[in-house]
Formats: C-alpha cells, structure tokens, sequence
C-alpha cells in the first residue's frame, strides 16, 4: 500500500451522532479523510456504518456533531455535496421498472448531466462492469453478482470525488471480488478518495489506507491496517480445535502459553509471536488438538481483542 | 476517470439559494424516469384507472339513470341524471388519482421500492422528487380527465363547448388533493395509518352531493360538507358542464388554490421527515 497522500481533510467529522428513539445507531464518532485516501470502517452489522454513510451523503439527518464534505455541510448543501459522490449502498436499490442501460442513463440525468455525455458513458460503464450484453435486459432477470456490479457502474456516472461503498462486495464470488477491487484500486491512483465499510477482513487489509473499528456507535481504534495488527495483537495467532465440547475446558490446562489465551465456542486462539513455539509448548503439555493452525494476525483478531466479538456472527 | 484529481478538485463553494438543501432544480429528470417506467411497464396499471369512472357512470348514470329520470341541473335547467352525475365522477376521479398517486404510491416507493433512496443519493434533493412526482400525478390527471370528457361527448352529455373547461378544471383539483396527500404522507408510518386514508376517502365520495343534490341534508350537515374539497369539485365540474356560472365558481377556484398554496407549504416543510430519515 502507497503512504496515504496528505492533504486537508475532505471529510471531517467531530462528534458525529445519529440518535433513534431507543437507541443510539451513532454515538459520537470524530474522524478526518484527506484528499485521495481510501478510508475503511471496519465493525459488526448494527455497528453504525451505513447510517454514517448515510449523513455523509446527506440523506440521514444527523442528531448532534459536526460533519463537512469537501468544506460543506451535506445538510444544507446536500445536493451541491452529491453532485461529488457515487455511493454504492449496502442493498442495490435499482430501478426495476427501468432496463439495464436506461438505469444508468436515468441515473445520471438525476445529477444533471446532458445525454450526449451520458450516452457513451453509459456504454463505457457496462463495459466496465462487464454487462454490454445485457444492456437492454430487465434488471430482475439480472444475477446478484450483474446487479452488484450494475450498481458499482451506476455510481461511477458522474465521474465522482468520493466513492461511498457501503459493504461493496458482500454477496460476489471471489473472482468478481478481485475485479472489483482492481477497478477500486485504479479509482484511487487516479485520486478518487474511498469511503469503505465491511465486515471482510481481507477486503480491508487490500483497500483501506487506514481504517477505525467502529462497534457500537463509537470507534474503537483508528490506524492502518498494519498499525492496528501491531498495537493490538500478536505477529502470529494458533489457532486449536479440540471439539466443540472440550475448547472451554482444555483452555484452563493451555494458560501461560504466548502472550494471551482466547477461548471461542469452536476453537481456541493463542496469541504468540511465534506460533511453531507455542504449539510445540501444547504438545509437550500432553494435550493433543484435532487440528491445529499458525497464521499472522488479521484485522479479525483486532476487532476480537477490542470487542470480545467476532465480525462475522 | 482519467484526469487525475487534486486537492483543488475538492473544493466547493456552497450555493447560497434559498432551498438549496431540499433543491437542485431538476424535477425534470424525475418527471422523464416516470415517463421512461410507464412506457416500459407501468401503462396497463394506467389504463384500468381510465375504466373505474366510467363503469360508475355507465352503471349509475345509464341503470340507475332509467330509474331516477331528468333532474334539475345547477342551472335550473333539467338535465339526464347521467350528466348530473357525469361531473362530479370526474372530479372524484381526480380527487382518488391525485390521492392515491401521491399517498400510497409515495409510500410504496419510499418504504419498498427505494426509488427514492436512489434518487436523493444523487444531486437531485426531495423538493425536485416531490415536485416532479406531482406533475407525473397530474399528467396522468389530465389523461383520465380528457378521456373521459370524451366518454361523455359520446354519450351526447356534453352540450357545450363551455364543458371542455373540465379538463383543466380536474387538473387544478387533482393538484389540491396531491400537494395535500403528500405532505399527509410524511406523517404515516404503516399500512394501518395508511388506510386511514381510504377511511376518509369513501364517506366523502358517498356524501358530497355525488349522486343527489346537498339539500336532501339538514342545514348542519350542509355546512360540514361544504367545508369539505371533494363538494368544491363537484359542483366546480357541474357549473362547468353546464356552462352555469355563478360568484361560488369563484369561490370553489379559490378554495382550491388556497389548498394547492398551503398542501405544498406543508409538504416541503415536511420534505426532510418524508425523505431524510
């Protein structure tokens, strides 16, 4: 990954807060992007992503704080702020009643844009997204995976700043995935700045500069990818299966071994520099795992550490 | 995509214009998507809302018409109780398309459809959806007005060329009820508030002077009705048809431009509840 470019911020926001009725989807969250970076936020589903995503566009009224958008605040400038962004939203919300390339005709047409631009961009985007073929289909005859990559499309209409991508490849096959994100990471070296949420470890670790762990309304820990594996977990993780009855049991007979001991209902984690070591330490103890596993720490281990939870449940 | 962006591509300079958060004059790129979906899929839901005023007014005014024989018209005059009733299922027409155009379609497109979640992610702000989804509401308005007129030019009801003027007239009805229902809209959560609505709607059908005239009603009831739009309309349709004006044709014009100023009053100051959550 490049060092992140410097530059003033072109989202700023400082204590940020989305309030409902019985509980607080937002809880005040500051953070800054600068101009070109590719910014993640990382949590659990409910943790407050996609609303912040939602009062970034503008669409969500905040309950307290302060949020600009490249020096404007997308409550009292929503549409001048929109002109700016794509936005790809958690669940495709494509016009059914429209054809393929007439979405994204119609599309841009919202932000303005004249058809002799529109008609060859249009053209270009299905290109992009890999859906010429399909260019006069009906958008429910359209695979998860086509709308997936039509609404991908339809957000690059207006050529925008800022991409918000709200959990952009949940749902993709692996594949379609690493197209994405090669597509993704071109937008960033031309110095669009990426707005990211996921729950995909890998997926954040490929595309975010840096990226905060947000649970709960609140963020939890900022940095880059890197930075956070360091600050919060071990280089290596062991990973024990010793059946699903015996992994709280076993745990107690496992302590002092690396740096810490995590029982999960399936497996047990430990945390070491050097996994070889440590599982070398389990067998001299006598205890004989069904399977055993080294990796490197992941941002998974991250958000375990901070949470006590998983991000995929 | 290809230019390669700077910081100084970053910087806006915000728009002073009053309503600039709510409105980036571009209703007309919702009005074309309307225009675009009903050609490719929505046109036979359009056509059988043609049907339903005229079914009542073959039914009612040719059936029941036999029964009831002439009556007297706004006038005076005696006139076939088919063209009695032939305006005033016009402007119930108007009143049930515009309410039903920008009530529960609002609804369904905002809550399941997520139109509008897609159209305000972009430049356009809620005052150009609800405008543009207004003057849809209209157009479609226009259409059923000017085929029925002509289902009742067929039906040799219409005597002068005077009554064409119900084409327009509907139209400025249809506008009353759907900057009003929009901004009702804003206010309901669910299905079950939703069908308060049809709750209201029924009665007033029934009851303002539709199919007899308001004097079959004591002079208490009267007042009650004449407070209501739908009576407005009616005997607004059944001066025009007629061509029998009279000082209240002002008044029913202004009642509904008093409702047109203060419906779409209310419907932007609840743009932000109907649109932005």
């Amino acid at each position: 990954m490049p060092t992140p470019p410097a530059g003033p911020p072109v989202i700023s926001a400082h204590q940020l807060s989305k309030h409902y009725a019985d509980f607080k989807a937002v809880d005040g969250i500051s953070f800054e992007v600068p101009a070109g970076e590719s910014f993640g936020l990382l949590g659990p589903n409910g943790a407050g992503k996609s609303t912040t995503m939602r009062m970034i566009g503008g669409v969500s009224q905040r309950t307290s704080g302060q949020l600009t958008i490249m020096g404007l605040d997308p409550q009292e400038h929503g549409p001048e702020v929109r002109a700016h962004l794509g936005v790809v939203p958690q669940q495709d919300n494509l016009d059914e009643e429209l054809r393929v390339r007439d979405n994204l005709i119609v599309y841009g047409r919202y932000f303005g844009l004249p058809l002799s631009y529109l008609r060859p961009k249009a053209d270009e985007l299905l290109e992009f997204a890999q859906l010429t073929d399909k260019a006069g289909a009906k958008v429910d005859a359209l695979s998860g995976g086509m709308k997936r990559r039509l609404t991908i499309a339809r957000s690059l209409i207006n050529e925008p700043k800022i991409l918000l991508l709200d959990e952009p490849t949940t749902g993709l096959d692996p594949q379609a995935r690493h197209i994405l994100w090669d597509r993704l990471f071109r937008l960033k070296e031309s110095g669009v700045t990426l707005i990211l949420t996921t729950h995909y470890m890998d997926e954040a670790e490929q595309l975010c500069d840096r990226l905060v762990v947000v649970d709960k309304g609140r963020i939890m820990a900022e940095g880059s990818p890197a930075q956070l594996i360091r600050e919060h977990s071990t280089r290596e993780v062991l990973e024990l299966r010793f059946g699903s009855e015996r992994n709280t049991t076993v745990a107690a007979e496992l302590q002092g071994i690396g740096e810490r001991l995590e029982p999960l209902p399936d497996r047990v984690l430990i945390y070491a520099h050097d996994g070889e070591a440590a599982l070398e330490q389990v067998i001299a103890r006598g205890l004989r795992p069904l399977t055993s596993l080294v990796r490197r720490s992941s941002l998974e281990d991250v958000f375990l550490r901070l949470t006590g939870r998983s991000l995929v449940d | 995509m290809s230019t390669q962006l700077t910081a100084r591509d970053y910087a806006l300079s915000g728009s002073t214009r009053p309503l600039a958060a709510l409105y980036s004059r571009n209703a007309r790129a919702v009005i074309a998507r309307g225009l675009l979906a009903t050609r490719s899929s929505n046109w036979l839901i359009m056509v059988s809302g043609f049907f339903e005023p005229v079914l009542y007014l073959v039914s009612m005014g040719v059936g029941l018409g036999a029964l009831v024989g002439t009556v007297e018209g706004p006038g005076g005059q005696e006139i076939s109780y088919a063209a009695y009733i032939a305006p005033a299922l016009l402007a119930v027409s108007a009143m049930n398309g515009a309410v039903y155009d920008s009530t529960w379609n609002v609804f369904f497109k905002m809550n399941f459809a997520k139109l509008y979640q897609g159209m305000l992610y972009t430049s356009l702000g809620p005052l150009d959806v609800a405008i543009g989804e207004i003057f849809l509401a209209l157009l479609r308005g226009a259409m059923y007005a000017t085929g029925f007129t002509a289902v009742m030019a067929l039906m040799g009801l219409i005597t002068t060329p005077v009554a064409l003027l119900v084409i327009p007239a509907s139209v400025l009805i249809a506008f009353g009820f759907a900057s009003f229902g929009m901004g009702i809209t804003s206010f309901m959560k669910t299905f079950q508030q939703m069908e308060w609505i049809n709750f209201v709607m029924l009665p007033m059908f029934l009851f303002s002077a539709t199919f007899y005239p308001l004097s079959v009603y004591p002079q208490g009831i009267q007042w009650f009705i004449q407070a209501l739009p739908l009576w407005h309309g009616v005997e607004l349709l059944r001066q025009i048809s007629v061509a029998s004006f009279t000082p209240a044709t002002i008044v029913h014009l202004c009642y509904f431009l008093v409702m047109i100023a203060v419906g779409m009053l209310l419907t932007t100051l609840r743009l932000r509840t109907l649109f932005l959550k």
